[in-house]
């Protein structure tokens, strides 16, 4: 069926013009449930038939090392254990994660075990959730948590059987333990590797016991290391950045200033007279100039002179852009959620001393910035194929796109997954978008291996961000203080509208990405009403570390601050009143406050501020401790986290993962911002795009909800809640709700 | 042809004076372990030592650097500072995605050279200039506290 279905995406292949070209509708389908639709979408449709994925897995998983590349796991004869992931690390420590599970149910010795990247197939390492090989929605573990126990049980049992005939004992009294397998009676041993290859000749059990989970030894354990920790710390990882193929020229490539714009006309007369320029192509994404090396490369390019076709930009700045989204905000959009009656219920709690409180949130463009700049190296291959070196994040696609650009099979486009430096979402594209340039340039220019590199200047200026949006919300309590109706209304551009996932995603002309958290509101509301407004603009967008929670936690916790205080009301006990029916954010809610201290008093000057959301069915609660100083700056102290994401496969990941989501959702909230004058973006590089930096970083405490369930993710749920639960502290000192983003417009940062 | 001392050998490059010394050790040398970040000596991606200081590479014209200047980037660091930073950073799992660490390391060496006692203040004026998209900051501050008490005993 998979098959069937990639196949058929295939056929209906990818526009060489990066515009936008349809997936099969079955392999998005799925795609889309784990990606967008927030809560839920994890346990819908999660289950392929496992045991034979596994199966067929395992079955080439223990001996020597295999030629063949359908592996999650090598047991080789020197001893190592090396697990195959398939999805990307991009820092969130899934490699390690990944090779936890596998180990926890091998028996493996922690120090025995690497990591590598499977190579890109989408019959074998398609992600469960979408139908293609790919990364992301925070779905990594939960994606992998039964296939790769299964893996890891199918191949010790194999590591067994081969031992107990080298023995001639019964299999029953062989046991495994830190990477040697046993027999006591005869007080025998012997390692993995000395058993890989006759394991390997057996046959694959059909059936596997695994472990209960109070036997885990590698699994939820504090002290294991990251299996990139060392070559992260020498200079020795390997990023796409750092590939050197023979004789690997370097491209970069000029693009519209303007969004939507494109090439008029080129004089390349004095970027062609740059030493160490070797070519200068006009390609349907821009011009790309092909050099010996990435100064030169860069120097071509400023020699250009290029004239752009503006007739279908943007010409708007993001003042006029927002401007228009007011105005938009006064007419009724297309209905996201609905029950009982807002209005009604708003004339209700004027007139019977209730509160009624009103605010537009304004939250700007943003870009990912990963620390490590765009890059691909594309080599073409004499049969028609290419290689590709990259921090590879959606395989399925780049192979299809390539393979599109090329005329050739996807199967002929081998894509070796490197560490990525970050993606932060920017690596997932629907439409493979600097990889697609790169094979694009690579095909233009096929005598040696490009290296196409973007510049920070390109990725500052070069889209696909968070969207612009604005909410406007009206909210209610009773004259007891109960929430008694909420009203929101959202306006924004969608990622999806115009790809080929919109006919799923977009709903009687609601796209799922961008009301999630608000339409799906957990706090206990008997009036609810959200809408939106889809906004076209040829600025691109994209999803961004947690998605449509990166706005609509925001606003939604900030105007619960608002409601509390109108209720007079502790904004901890009017949240856990709102969520009885939610235990599990209840309890992060709880634990996090408790942590912090909450209740106590604050010093003058001083603030504590909470949020509370779930986001990728993980749930997460923040405490934050903030100092206002008389000049009102704000700087921000402590901050507690709590998270519930059930089974832990490595707490100390999950807690780098909380402070990162943490410092993420704070840093971008303090200075972030993407603008536009005249539909040219105002930013250029970390001089104008402010990262956060080390003396805006808080403490970060971290504390874990022990948890049996299933485990979900923890790359995304840590952003939504930081920035909220800072703006409720300052609030608390301030009694200004901050409602425009990022704080620097509000003078509270400088 | 220049002529420069990277990690205490000398080395030849055929490059144009103002190329700078991050894609002299990258594209010349194929040294890859210093990183391009931002370019503009914004981030400290490409951070190494001339002569023991904290130097942007991305920001040095490899013409400028005298003959006898001597380069030493995350690939050839070594002392005492630079076994207890990276011990710290290995014990304490700094890295995620671990792209901007070797800069980070290499301003916590030269941080850590001048004063084995580092406050709160003094690591955030050595460390400002290197960003960590991942927000590991929380970590390399902890790591610099660990490296400085291993150095101090
Ligand atoms: S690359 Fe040199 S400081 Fe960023
Ligand atoms: S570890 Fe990813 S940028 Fe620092």
């Amino acid at each position: 069926m998979l098959h069937h279905l990639i196949r058929q995406a295939a056929r209906n292949g990818f526009a060489a013009d990066l515009s936008l070209a349809p997936l099969s509708a079955p392999s998005r389908r799925g795609f889309l449930k784990a990606i967008g639709a927030g809560a839920g979408a994890l346990v819908i449709g999660a289950h392929v038939p496992l045991p034979a994925l596994a199966a067929e897995a395992a079955a080439k998983t223990v001996g020597p090392a295999d030629p063949r590349p359908q592996l999650f796991v090598i047991v080789a004869p020197d001893n190592t254990v090396t697990v195959l992931a398939k999805h990307l690390d991009k820092g969130q420590g899934i490699v390690t994660g990944l090779a936890t599970i596998v180990a926890e149910e091998l028996d493996a010795d922690w120090a025995q075990v690497r990591g590598a990247f499977a190579p890109a197939d989408n019959k074998l390492y398609a992600n469960h959730f979408f139908g293609i090989q790919g990364t992301g929605g925070s779905t990594a573990i939960a994606n992998s948590w039964d296939e790769l126990r299964m893996a890891g049980a199918a191949a010790r049992a194999m590591l067994v059987a081969a031992a107990a005939a080298r023995w001639n004992v019964p299999a029953g009294e062989v046991t495994v333990s830190k990477g040697v397998v046993r027999h006591a009676a005869s007080n025998r041993s012997l390692t993995f590797g000395e058993l890989a290859e006759e394991a390997a000749k057996l046959p694959v059990p059909q059936q596997v016991k695994l472990k209960d989970p109070k036997d885990y030894v590698l699994i939820g354990k504090p002290d294991l290391h990251r299996l990139d920790h060392i070559s992260k710390t020498n200079g020795t990882a390997i990023f796409a950045m750092d590939i050197r193929r023979p004789d690997q020229v370097t491209a970069v490539l000029a693009r519209s200033p303007r969004f939507g714009g494109t090439v008029k006309s080129v004089d390349d007369a004095a970027a062609r007279k740059v030493p160490g320029v070797i070519e200068v192509v006009n390609l349907p994404v821009g011009v790309a100039v092909i050099a010996k090396n990435t100064w030169a490369a860069m120097k071509g390019r400023e020699a250009l002179t290029v004239t752009w076709d503006d007739a279908k930009a943007e010409m708007r700045g993001t003042d006029a852009m927002l401007a228009d989204y007011r105005k938009l905000a006064d007419q009724p959009g297309a209905v996201a959620a609905g029950k009982g009656d807002a209005d009604k219920a708003f004339a209700e709690a004027a007139a019977k001393g209730g509160h009624v409180v009103e605010g537009d949130f304004v939250f700007p463009y943003l870009a990912h910035a990963p620390m490590e700049p765009l890059n691909a190296v594309v080599a073409l291959t004499p049969e028609g194929g290419c290689t590709i070196w990259a921090g590879s994040q959606f395989q399925g696609v780049e192979q299809m796109v390539a393979a599109h650009i090329l005329g050739c099979k996807p199967e002929q486009v081998k894509i070796e997954t490197q560490w990525a430096g970050g993606s932060f979402g920017r690596r997932a594209t629907t439409n493979a978008d600097y990889i697609a340039e790169a094979v694009m340039i690579a095909k233009a220019y096929p005598k040696a291996p490009v290296h196409l590199v973007w510049t920070r200047e390109d990725d500052i200026k070069g889209g696909r961000y968070r969207p612009l949006f604005l909410h406007r919300i009206k909210a209610a309590v009773d004259a007891k203080g109960a929430l008694v109706a909420w009203k929101q209304r959202i306006v924004g551009q969608s990622f999806m509208a115009g790809t080929p996932f919109e006919a799923v995603m977009v709903k009687n002309g609601v796209d799922a990405t961008m009301v999630e958290g608000a339409s799906d509101m957990a706090y206990a509301v008997p009036n609810l009403a959200v809408d939106a407004h889809t906004v076209a603009s040829p600025v691109t967008t994209l999803w961004w570390r947690s998605v449509g929670h990166t706005h609509t936690a925001y606003s939604k916790e900030v105007m619960i601050d608002r409601l509390a205080k109108a209720a007079g009301k502790d904004p901890v006990a009017f949240r856990l009143e709102m969520l009885k029916d939610h235990p599990r954010l209840a309890g992060v809610l709880k634990l996090a406050a408790e942590k912090a201290g909450w209740g106590q008093p604050m010093p003058q000057g001083k603030g504590r501020g909470v949020a509370v959301h779930e986001s990728f069915n993980t749930y997460v609660a923040h405490v934050a401790d903030v100092t206002v100083d008389a000049k009102g700056q704000v700087k921000v102290d402590r901050v507690v986290v709590a998270i519930d994401c059930g089974q832990v496969i490595n707490p100390d990941i999950v807690k780098a993962q909380m402070e990162g989501g943490t410092g993420w959702g704070i840093g971008h909230a303090l200075r972030g911002e993407i603008t536009m004058t005249d539909g040219v973006v105002d930013q250029a590089n970390f001089d104008s795009y402010l990262p956060m930096r080390m003396s805006d970083m808080p403490a970060v405490e971290v504390h874990i909800v022990p948890s049996g369930e299933r485990p979900t993710g923890a790359g995304e749920p840590g952003v939504p809640t930081a920035a909220p639960a800072v703006a409720n502290a300052v609030f608390s000192v301030t009694g200004q709700p901050q409602q425009t983003l990022p704080f620097s417009r509000g003078g509270i940062v400088s | 042809m220049i002529s420069i001392n990277v990690n205490g050998e000398n080395r030849q490059v055929d490059v144009p004076e103002d190329m700078p010394l991050l894609w002299v050790l990258r594209d010349e040398l194929n040294m890859t372990g210093t990183k391009f970040g931002c370019g503009v000596a914004q981030c400290g991606a490409c951070t190494v030592h001339v002569d023991g200081t904290s130097t942007r590479a991305c920001q040095t014209p490899v013409g400028m650097l005298g003959p006898d200047s001597k380069v030493t980037t995350i690939e050839g660091v070594k002392g005492k500072a630079a076994q207890a930073v990276q011990a710290a950073w290995q014990k304490l799992d700094v890295v995620q995605c671990g792209y901007c660490q070797s800069g980070q390391i290499m301003s916590a060496v030269a941080l850590l050279t001048d004063n084995q006692n580092p406050t709160d203040q003094d690591i955030d004026a050595a460390m400002d200039g290197n960003v960590c998209r991942c927000a590991t900051y929380v970590r390399i501050r902890a790591a610099i506290k660990d490296a400085a008490q291993t150095m101090r005993a």
